[in-house]
């Protein structure tokens, strides 16, 4: 049996229906709301503010922090309980990871940007939201970024490389495997790689050509959503 | 403008406020939602001026306590996100989330409108 029909009945190559905004905490910097299906994502910018404590501080560069959180309700099994876990604080390092290299630290010396991320629902792919609705907000900030970054999960299952992966794709029966891939634009460089799964090296090859195929349609989304807001079109 | 309590008062003497608006005037736009999260048993978005709460409803089957062993229990959490002011910081709930959590947990449990015995 091999998997040749998606489950939601997506092509192979199709992502789950997107949407985003820009500027839509009016309380950040910049702020961003990302939606790839069923999951949904909203993210705020505060900065650039002093650091404290103060021994965190750099006086050559400034600090980017993310912080993932799910909400309490947001997950479809149990509630999930406040506080740092550990996948929220490993999503808030890979996040903090693929945003750096295209953020020029060295504006805000002394200084932090934090970028808050919350997700109200979510159905696979919340880290690569993560990281295109905070990609969002820092450019909504106003934070001088060399590029744009665009993440999307590509994978393998049972055989198929398919794009963005949902829930049900991540727990089919059968050889499966989830790659989440953030993209700079004009650069084309991998800020992040992870994966979880098995797959052959053809497929692997055949996933990441894909995955620069697909972050490009997030980009596309992200730029409409920035231009919607600044120039108003 | 210096705005203190002078300043305050003294409008509230010309039935008006700070932002222009009469004395019993909400904030607007007042937007509700239901249904804004699919992983919850039932959730919503309450909108009054620029203050957005989103609010959702997780069950699961505990063993009731001894003395209501026939009925349900309630738990009440809130968050304060600090993506949505810089005032909140991250980390474990603060006291003004607790304080907020509490206040609507005995709101809905003394108004006894969950009926605690059903299903």
């Amino acid at each position: 049996m091999s998997y040749t029909q998606r489950l939601d009945g997506r092509a192979i190559e199709e992502l789950r229906p997107m949407e985003a905004q820009a500027g839509v905490i009016p309380n950040a910097a910049g702020s961003a709301y990302f939606k790839i299906g069923k999951t949904t994502c909203y993210a705020a910018v505060y900065g650039p503010r002093e650091l404290f404590p103060r021994f965190l501080q750099d006086p050559k560069k400034g600090v980017l922090r993310c912080h993932y959180s799910m909400m309490p309700f947001s997950g479809s099994g149990e509630r999930i309980r406040p506080g740092n876990n550990r996948r929220a604080q490993e999503i808030s390092l890979v996040m903090t990871k693929a945003l750096e290299p295209v953020i020029d630290l060295t504006a805000f010396p002394n200084a932090v940007v934090d970028v808050f991320v919350d997700l109200p629902q979510t159905d696979a792919g919340t880290r690569c939201a993560a990281i295109s609705a905070a990609a969002i907000a820092l450019a909504d900030a106003g934070i001088p970024m060399r590029d744009m970054v665009s993440s999307v999960a590509v994978g393998q299952v049972d055989g198929t490389v398919v794009a963005d992966l949902m829930y049900d794709e991540e727990a089919y029966e059968g050889v499966v495997s989830d790659i989440p891939v953030a993209m700079t634009h004009n650069t084309k460089e991998v800020t992040l790689l992870q994966m979880d799964g098995e797959i052959s090296k053809d497929h692997l090859l055949k996933a990441l050509e894909l995955a620069a195929k697909v972050t490009e349609k997030v980009y596309e989304l992200q730029k409409k959503a920035l231009k919607t807001k600044f120039t108003g079109a | 403008m210096i705005v203190n309590r002078t300043t305050i008062s003294e409008l509230a003497q010309q039935q008006k406020r700070l932002d222009g608006r009469q004395l019993t005037e909400y904030r607007q736009p007042i937007a509700i939602s239901t249904g804004i999260s699919w992983t919850a048993e039932g959730s919503s978005k309450v909108q009054i001026g620029d203050t957005v709460v989103m609010a959702g409803v997780k069950m699961a089957i505990e063993k009731p306590y001894n003395d209501t062993p026939d009925e349900g229990g309630i738990m009440v959490n809130a968050e304060l996100l600090p993506l949505s002011s810089p005032e909140y910081e991250p980390g474990p709930p603060g006291k003004k989330a607790i304080e907020l959590a509490r206040v609507i947990d005995r709101g809905i449990r003394e108004a006894k409108a969950l009926d605690m015995k059903s299903g």
